[in-house]
């Protein structure tokens, strides 16, 4: 039974129940509470949970890659965008004529002269092939990269480094208009998903619902993975990869697997995010955005399940009311957070029980207190 | 007491012709005012007569007076003795064009008109102006543009000044105006001659026009043959010389990033590379740097006003600020943050991210979100050209600084106790330790070094780019590549990789475009690592890094 419920705990199983029924009851409150009842959740709002559940799947699969195998990759936001910027090309074809120049080509297309639509946007029309390149797109470029960058054991430091350049050359890639993906302001002005209005209250719930259950799904992927045999040669090779190649384990296969399943699954949190957000452009690829992500695991608690999770929500909570209400000092406020996390919290939020835990029981002189686990 | 006795005529000897330089100077300038007064009270013979005189000379005025003449802004005045004052108007003031003194008008004004013939004999004037300007690079700007404008009117005023030129360099504008307009307007032996030399001096501007020449007698049947042959043979001579200024030229813009590059690096180098932090927020001890320059320009603006020859030092005096100010930040950084995360680099990464947030919005706060203006000083801005090739001496002095950074750091880590203590600790920290090495203290040095360099880094951008809350940001990424294509922990290969990469983008630029060839630098990067894991110069090591 365990194989398929991958749950560590009683309280492991109480947090997933508490998100399920967050995530039915948002949309509940959206649809059957009447407008001016201070329970209802307008479509807005319920759009901003939307993309912060979005943000945490992506938290998540960084999670993956960084908390369970230690590869730091500070570009996981491409994958993102590049998720995002596929789901996006078929919402700019499903404008159709209604767009400002009246063409059936995209808008910024005509304000850039193009007669015709690009050859390699043409398949976009069709959603199937849209949502099958959320996942190819970002798990093709992880391929390559990652097994350039595995198989000549480019590691630890390195290897984000490298990440971090491989995001800012694709950035100033997408920033040129003649790159056919709208230059500068990127895809916005979507009109229809799956034939449905984009603005009305339905799709928005739907796609609240899709992100939900793709939280939990992908949580379960996890989790489940986890506990197989892959999973632990997975957190070997985090503590010591040089162990796991001495026992045959090919670690650059096993790498280079879980870095594109990670980037597929950044690429789908993506294509859920613009259609919530209503744009994309370069900016979600520049480099910066790939360490907010880290950010967002090192808070919520880096190697630990649900930590990505609430990392995500909460920075991303905690940003939204600093902006309006301190708008000149909130990244102040950001930079001393990530500054005490680090200093603090090894740990993030999720490993704050065990460090008090800790703390008091050599109060109390015990004096005998678990080696700290060796950080990669 | 010997050399004080005589040097001292010397002394008065440089005193004298100070002294009399100067009342010299005014001289030329009264001269010229009361020939200008002349042209507008004179009859037809006097104002000739003057402007004979004045096409010597070289005075603003003229060109002043010229402008005012022509919108109507002079103005004559019959004064209570029966004289007639000349008033020359700027705005809402009058002055008297004889003495220039400011004048507050009194009696009855009546506007003097030029006829078209002065008129044109004026603009004649002030266009060649410049040609009798003491100032060298004025003098070669006027000849050129003179002979570029093919006119003949102008070619008897370029040989009639030619002979009378001493310094090489504007022997040869002279002479390069004179036989580009005599390719349009000279006899078939002139033309013969301007080709001739044209292609001797190698003369880029003349390009163009021996191309239209040739395409002139290709259509022309009658054209002369041999004229033709000529001018192809000096357009090679163009060509090739072209090729070689441009490439020239390509290596010194390289040369010059490459500079940009290792400066804002080399602090990288030895805070990543020697010590193994990852400081994110090494971009803001950047623009540290830019801002100390910043601060310091405008006291010295408040102190001693802008163009005074104190302000000229400003720059100067600013380089050991940027260093000490950038380096106690570093010192205070690593201190506070750094040293608990030494054996935790990815978390390192993580807190300077966080400070690198903190520093970019005070610069916004205390600064503004745009841009600060910072001002060259005179010595260096300018640009220095040798043969169709221009430097320009801000980036002269960087590629120097540079290099005497490379040298200083070099000695530094070589040469010194302090050198060998981070050495040390840079290959065991623990050993080092154990030996009696203060690694704590040595940290904190190295760091301060580091940082320092990041300080002086932007104190030179702001020479040449710009100071803003988000300028390290631009170059945060470059420099961690340069560090890695050099070699971690080897100063030397940082050097060269900086270089290397400076070079490429600047020659992949003419073809590809600033975007494209900075793209693909950072792409071949990525590639070049696949086959150099360890970079250009890796470290060499027994020991499993696991």
């Amino acid at each position: 039974m365990k194989r398929f419920f991958p749950i560590d705990s009683k309280s492991e199983g109480l947090t997933l129940g508490l998100i399920l029924f967050f995530v039915l009851l948002m949309p509940l409150l959206n649809g059957l509470v009447p407008d001016g009842s201070a329970f209802h959740v307008s479509s807005f709002q319920l759009s901003v949970w939307g993309k912060y559940l979005c943000y945490a799947i992506l938290a998540m699969s960084l999670n993956m890659l960084w908390g369970y195998t230690g590869l730091l990759c500070l570009g996981h936001c491409l994958f993102f965008a590049l998720g995002g910027y596929a789901f996006g090309m078929y919402l700019m074809l499903m404008i159709g004529e209604l767009g400002a120049y009246k063409s059936t080509l995209p808008d910024f297309m005509v304000f850039l002269g193009y007669n015709e639509l690009p050859l390699h946007w043409k398949p976009f029309y069709s959603p199937v092939v849209a949502v099958l390149a959320v996942f190819l797109v970002p798990g093709i470029v992880a391929f390559v990269f990652g097994l350039l960058a595995f198989r000549s054991r480019i590691k630890g430091v390195y290897f984000s480094i490298l990440t971090q350049a491989l995001t800012y050359a694709a950035a100033l890639l997408f920033f040129r208009n003649d790159f056919t993906f709208g230059g500068n302001n990127g895809f916005t002005d979507f009109k229809y998903i799956f034939g449905a209005d984009i603005r009305s209250e339905g799709t928005a719930r739907g796609l609240f619902l899709a992100s939900g259950f793709m939280l939990l799904a992908v949580y379960w992927l996890i989790a489940w993975m986890l506990q197989t045999k892959f999973g632990k040669v997975q957190k070997a090779i985090r503590d010591s990869e040089n162990r796991v190649r001495f026992s045959g384990y090919s670690t650059t296969h096993f790498k280079v697997f879980i870095f594109v399943l990670s980037a597929m699954i950044a690429g789908m949190a993506g294509a859920l995010y613009v259609p919530q957000s209503g744009i994309i452009n370069p900016g979600e690829m520049w480099p910066t955005k790939g360490l907010d992500i880290v950010v967002w695991v090192a808070v919520g608690g880096r190697g630990t399940k649900i930590g990505p999770i609430i990392g995500a929500v909460l920075v991303n909570l905690l940003k939204s009311w600093s902006t309006k209400a301190y708008p000149d000092t909130w990244l102040i406020i950001l930079g001393c957070l990530f500054v005490f996390v680090v200093l603090f919290m090894p740990n993030g939020i999720v490993g704050l029980w065990a460090q008090g835990k800790d703390l008091w029981q050599r109060r109390k002189g015990a004096g005998i207190t678990e080696p700290e686990e060796a950080a990669a | 007491m010997k050399t004080y006795t005589t040097l001292c005529p010397v002394f008065i000897l440089v005193f004298a012709s100070l002294f009399f330089v100067i009342p010299d100077a005014r001289g030329d300038e009264k001269n010229a005012r009361s020939l200008l007064v002349d042209i507008v009270n004179g009859d037809s013979v006097g104002q000739e007569a003057a402007l004979e005189a004045l096409a010597d000379e070289s005075d603003p005025v003229i060109n002043a007076f010229y402008s005012a003449f022509r919108s109507g802004n002079i103005f004559l005045m019959s004064t209570a003795d029966g004289q007639t004052q000349v008033l020359i108007k700027e705005v809402n003031d009058y002055s008297d064009l004889l003495t220039g003194e400011a004048v507050n008008p009194t009696g009855e004004l009546s506007v003097a008109r030029a006829s078209r013939g002065l008129r044109r004999d004026l603009k004649r004037l002030v266009d060649l102006l410049d040609l009798n300007s003491p100032n060298r690079s004025k003098k070669i700007a006027a000849a050129e543009k003179l002979g570029l404008s093919q006119n003949a009117d102008y070619l008897p005023e370029l040989r009639k000044r030619l002979p009378q030129q001493t310094e090489k360099s504007v022997i040869k504008a002279f002479q390069e105006g004179i036989y580009i307009t005599e390719l349009k307007v000279g006899s078939l032996e002139e033309k013969m001659r301007a080709v001739k030399g044209l292609g001797k001096m190698k003369s880029l501007p003349a390009k163009g026009f021996l191309e239209a020449l040739i395409e002139e007698s290709a259509a022309d049947e009658e054209a002369n043959r041999k004229l033709m042959v000529e001018a192809k043979n000096a357009l090679m001579m163009i060509n090739s010389h072209q090729a070689i200024v441009e490439k020239v030229g390509t290596l010194f813009r390289g040369l010059s990033l490459g500079s940009v590059l290792l400066l804002v690096s080399y602090g990288l180098a030895i805070t990543f590379g020697q010590m193994g932090v990852i400081n994110m927020a090494h971009g803001e001890f950047i623009a540290i740097g830019g801002y100390t320059v910043y601060i310091i320009q405008n006291f010295f603006a408040n102190q001693f006003g802008v163009g005074s020859t104190g302000y000229e030092w400003y720059f100067i005096i600013s380089l050991p600020f940027a260093f000490l100010i950038a380096a106690l930040a570093g010192a205070a950084l690593e201190r506070g943050l750094v040293q608990f995360l030494y054996s935790r680099p990815l978390e390192s990464l993580l807190a300077t991210w966080g400070v690198s947030m903190i520093l970019q919005q005070i610069f916004r706060l205390q600064f503004g979100a745009a841009n600060v203006s910072v001002s060259s000083p005179e010595w260096l801005s300018g640009s220095f050209s040798a043969g169709g090739v221009s430097m320009s001496y801000s980036r002269m002095f960087l590629i120097f600084f540079a290099l005497f950074v490379v040298v200083l750091t070099y000695l530094l880590l070589n040469r010194t106790k302090w050198g060998l203590h981070v050495r040390a600790t840079t290959l065991n920290r623990q050993m080092a330790s154990n030996l009696g090495v203060p690694s704590a203290r040595v940290n904190m040095l190295t760091f301060a070094f580091g940082s320092g360099l990041a300080g002086l880094a932007g104190a030179f951008i702001s020479q040449i780019g710009n100071v803003g809350p988000s300028m390290g940001q631009t170059y945060i990424v470059d420099s961690f590549m340069v560090v890695v294509v050099g070699g971690v922990a080897n100063l030397f290969g940082s050097a060269i990789s900086s270089l290397g990469i400076g070079m490429i983008d600047q020659s992949l630029q003419p073809v590809l475009g600033p975007v494209m060839g900075k793209i693909s630098v950072l792409f071949a990067i990525i590639l070049f690592l696949q086959f150099r894991p360890g970079g250009l110069f890796p470290s060499r090591s027994r020991s499993l890094d696991d």
